[in-house]
C-alpha cells in the first residue's frame, strides 16, 4: 500500500464547486503547500470550511472561493485576515457563520453519519438569523425542550497537515492540539495530508508514537511530503508562526500583486527557498501566550 | 505608593474580583487586562480556579505576561480546543471578553459592523460567543467607553446572546461585571438594566451617561476603590513584571 502523491496529485481528487474542508486553527497548522496549489490552479467556487487563519485568506484573494463554513478568521497575532474581511466587504463571497462549537457539532454529525446533532447554541443570536436554512428538533423526552438541529457538513475532501506519516497514511500529530482534524477527516468523502516527515511505519515509534496517531489510515487517501508545509502558519514542536512573514502577507491585502510575484506559482520546494528554506523556518520559536 | 496607581492597575483589581464567587472552574480572560485579571483572581480571591498556559495546558501557577520560561510551567492538565468546548458545554467556565458592540440587553458583537449582507466592517466573526454566552457566566472589559461600544438600540449582529432571551439558556445567561476605562457595571438593575456601580478616579455620571447610548441606572456614584498593596504587588512583581498593562491606556 502507498499513498504518497505530489502536490499536483491531490488536485486530480477535486473538482470546481466542491465543498472542502482545512484542518488547523488561525494561524496554526494549516496545509498551506496544499492550499497554495489550489489557488495556482484553475479550481474554482469551492465551498470551504474551516477554523479559518491564512489558509481562507489566501483563498480568497485568488478567487476560489464561493461559500465559506465559519466562525472564524484570524492570524491569532494579527487578529484580522485582511484578505477574508476584503472579500467580505467587497461582497464577494456567501458565508454560513457559525459559532465554533456548531461548527464541531456539523463535522462530528457527519463523521457520525448522522443527519443533526441538537445544541443549545445559537439560540438567542443572529446566528439563526442569517442561518435561516437551520431547523429545530424538539426532544422526544419529558423535557419537550427545543433544539437547534446542527445539520451534518458533509465534506467532499478534508486538507491536513500533519507532523509524521508513513506511505499508508498512518499519521502523527505530535503538536499538543490536534484541534479538530480527526473530525475533519471523518466528515470528508476523501482526506489528504501534507506531512512533516514521511518515514517508513517502524520509525513512526511504536506504541510510543501511536497516541498521537489522532485518526485511522482508512481515512487517509493521499499522502504528500511536505517539509515546513505549514509555512507561514505554526506547526509545533518545528516551528512557530512567522510573524514577519504573515505581516507582509496582511499588508498585501491593498495590492495583492507584489506579493503574489514573490510566493506564488512556484514549488513548494520553491517556495521554501523564497521564504528562507526549511533550516530558517524551523529556527521560528512557537509562539508565547 | 497610592498616588502612582494605574487605570490599568485599577482595572485589573477590579475586574479580578468577577472570579471570586466562582469556586473551581476555568477562568478565561482574553487580552491583556483580562488575563492579568484572571490570575489575581487566583492569587488573591479564588486560589481554586483553573487557568490555562494561553494554549494548551493547565498550569498551576498563573502565567505572568511577556517572554518567560514557560518549561518551568507546573503543568497540572491539558486544555485543547475540544476540552475547551466540552468544558464550556458544562458550564464550569466563566470567560472575560471584550466585545465590539454591547447593548442594554447585553447582547454582543464580534462578528460585523453594519449591515450583515454587506459589512462596513467584517471584525472576527462570532467565534465562541453563542455557546459561551448561552451555557457559562461572561464579563466584560472595554477599554474605550463610548456610544460606539455600548450601542443605541441592538448590536449589529447579535453574537453573545443578551438578558432578553435568557429563559433560552435555562437561566444560566449572566454578565457579572463589565468593568470599563470609565467605571464599573452589572447588569442587575431593574429588567436587568445594566447599572453603574462607581467611578473611576476623575470620572463623572455625565461622562458615563453622554458616553453610553442606551439609559443605564445609577446605583452608586462612588469612587472605585483602590487596588489593595497586596494586590499591586502581585501585579507589579509576578503577573505582569514588565509593565505590558501599561501599554492599555497608553499610561
Amino acid at each position: 500500500m502507498n499513498k504518497v502523491l505530489t502536490h499536483k496529485d491531490v488536485l486530480d481528487h477535486l473538482q470546481s464547486n466542491a465543498t472542502i474542508g482545512i484542518g488547523g486553527w488561525g494561524a496554526r497548522r494549516k496545509p498551506m503547500s496544499l492550499v497554495r496549489e489550489i489557488c495556482q490552479s484553475d479550481i474554482k467556487d469551492l465551498t470551504v470550511v474551516s477554523y479559518g487563519g491564512p489558509d481562507i485568506g489566501l483563498l480568497c484573494a485568488h478567487k476560489k472561493v464561493k461559500k465559506l463554513i465559519f466562525g472564524f478568521v484570524s492570524l491569532d497575532l494579527i487578529p484580522l485576515e485582511a484578505h477574508f474581511r476584503q472579500a467580505r466587504q467587497n461582497k464577494e463571497i456567501e458565508v454560513m457563520e457559525l459559532d465554533e462549537g456548531m461548527l464541531q457539532w456539523g463535522l462530528r454529525s457527519a463523521a457520525m453519519n448522522l443527519p443533526f446533532l441538537p445544541t443549545r447554541v445559537g439560540f438567542g443570536t443572529d446566528v439563526l438569523t442569517h442561518n435561516p436554512e437551520l431547523k429545530f428538533v424538539k426532544s422526544p423526552y419529558k423535557d419537550k425542550e427545543s433544539f437547534i438541529a446542527m445539520p451534518a457538513i458533509k465534506l467532499d475532501i478534508a486538507l491536513l497537515h500533519v507532523n509524521k506519516s508513513d506511505e499508508k497514511g498512518n499519521t502523527q500529530i505530535i503538536g499538543p492540539d490536534p484541534f479538530f482534524d480527526d473530525l475533519f477527516a471523518r466528515a470528508a468523502e476523501k482526506t489528504f495530508v501534507s506531512s512533516e516527515e514521511l518515514l517508513s511505519t517502524q520509525e513512526l515509534g511504536g506504541k510510543d508514537g501511536a497516541i498521537f496517531n489522532r485518526f485511522e489510515r482508512s481515512l487517509v487517501t493521499g499522502v504528500v511530503h511536505s517539509p515546513c508545509g505549514a509555512h507561514p502558519t505554526s506547526c509545533s514542536p518545528s516551528y512557530g508562526f512567522d510573524i514577519r512573514h504573515l505581516k507582509e502577507y496582511s499588508d498585501s491585502a491593498k495590492s495583492f500583486n507584489d506579493y503574489a510575484d514573490k510566493y506564488m506559482n512556484k514549488t513548494h520546494q520553491d517556495y521554501l527557498e523564497s521564504v528562507g528554506g526549511t533550516e530558517e523556518i524551523t529556527k521560528i520559536p512557537l509562539p508565547q501566550f | 505608593m497610592s498616588d502612582s496607581i494605574s487605570l490599568a492597575e485599577i482595572c485589573i483589581s477590579q475586574a479580578s474580583k468577577a472570579w471570586q464567587d466562582d469556586g473551581e472552574i476555568l477562568a478565561t480572560g482574553i487580552g491583556l487586562i483580562p488575563r492579568i485579571a484572571a490570575g489575581l483572581a487566583k492569587l488573591t480571591h479564588n486560589p481554586d480556579l483553573m487557568m490555562t498556559d494561553g494554549e494548551t495546558y493547565l498550569i498551576s501557577e498563573p502565567a505572568p505576561m511577556g517572554k518567560r520560561d514557560s518549561s518551568a510551567d507546573q503543568v497540572e492538565g491539558y486544555m485543547s480546543y475540544s476540552r475547551v468546548f466540552e468544558n464550556l458545554w458544562g458550564g464550569k467556565r466563566h470567560a472575560m471578553v471584550t466585545p465590539t458592540q454591547i447593548d442594554s440587553f447585553g447582547q454582543t458583537n464580534i462578528s460585523v459592523i453594519g449591515n450583515y449582507d454587506s459589512p462596513k466592517i467584517q471584525l472576527l466573526g462570532v467565534r465562541g460567543f453563542p455557546g459561551n454566552s448561552i451555557n457559562h457566566k461572561n464579563s466584560i472589559f472595554i477599554p474605550n467607553h463610548s456610544i460606539k461600544t455600548f450601542v443605541e438600540g441592538e448590536v449589529d449582529m447579535v453574537s453573545g446572546m443578551g438578558y432578553k432571551n435568557k429563559e433560552l439558556s435555562n437561566g444560566i445567561f449572566e454578565i457579572k461585571r463589565v468593568i470599563t476605562n470609565l467605571g464599573i457595571f452589572d447588569f442587575n438593575g431593574k429588567n436587568n438594566c445594566m447599572q453603574l456601580l462607581s467611578l473611576h478616579p476623575n470620572v463623572s455620571v455625565d461622562d458615563v451617561i453622554t458616553n453610553t447610548g442606551f439609559e443605564i441606572a445609577i446605583q452608586s456614584d462612588s469612587i472605585t476603590s483602590m487596588p489593595s498593596s497586596e494586590e499591586l504587588v502581585l501585579i507589579r512583581e509576578v503577573l505582569d513584571p514588565q509593565g505590558i498593562r501599561n501599554t492599555i491606556f497608553g499610561e
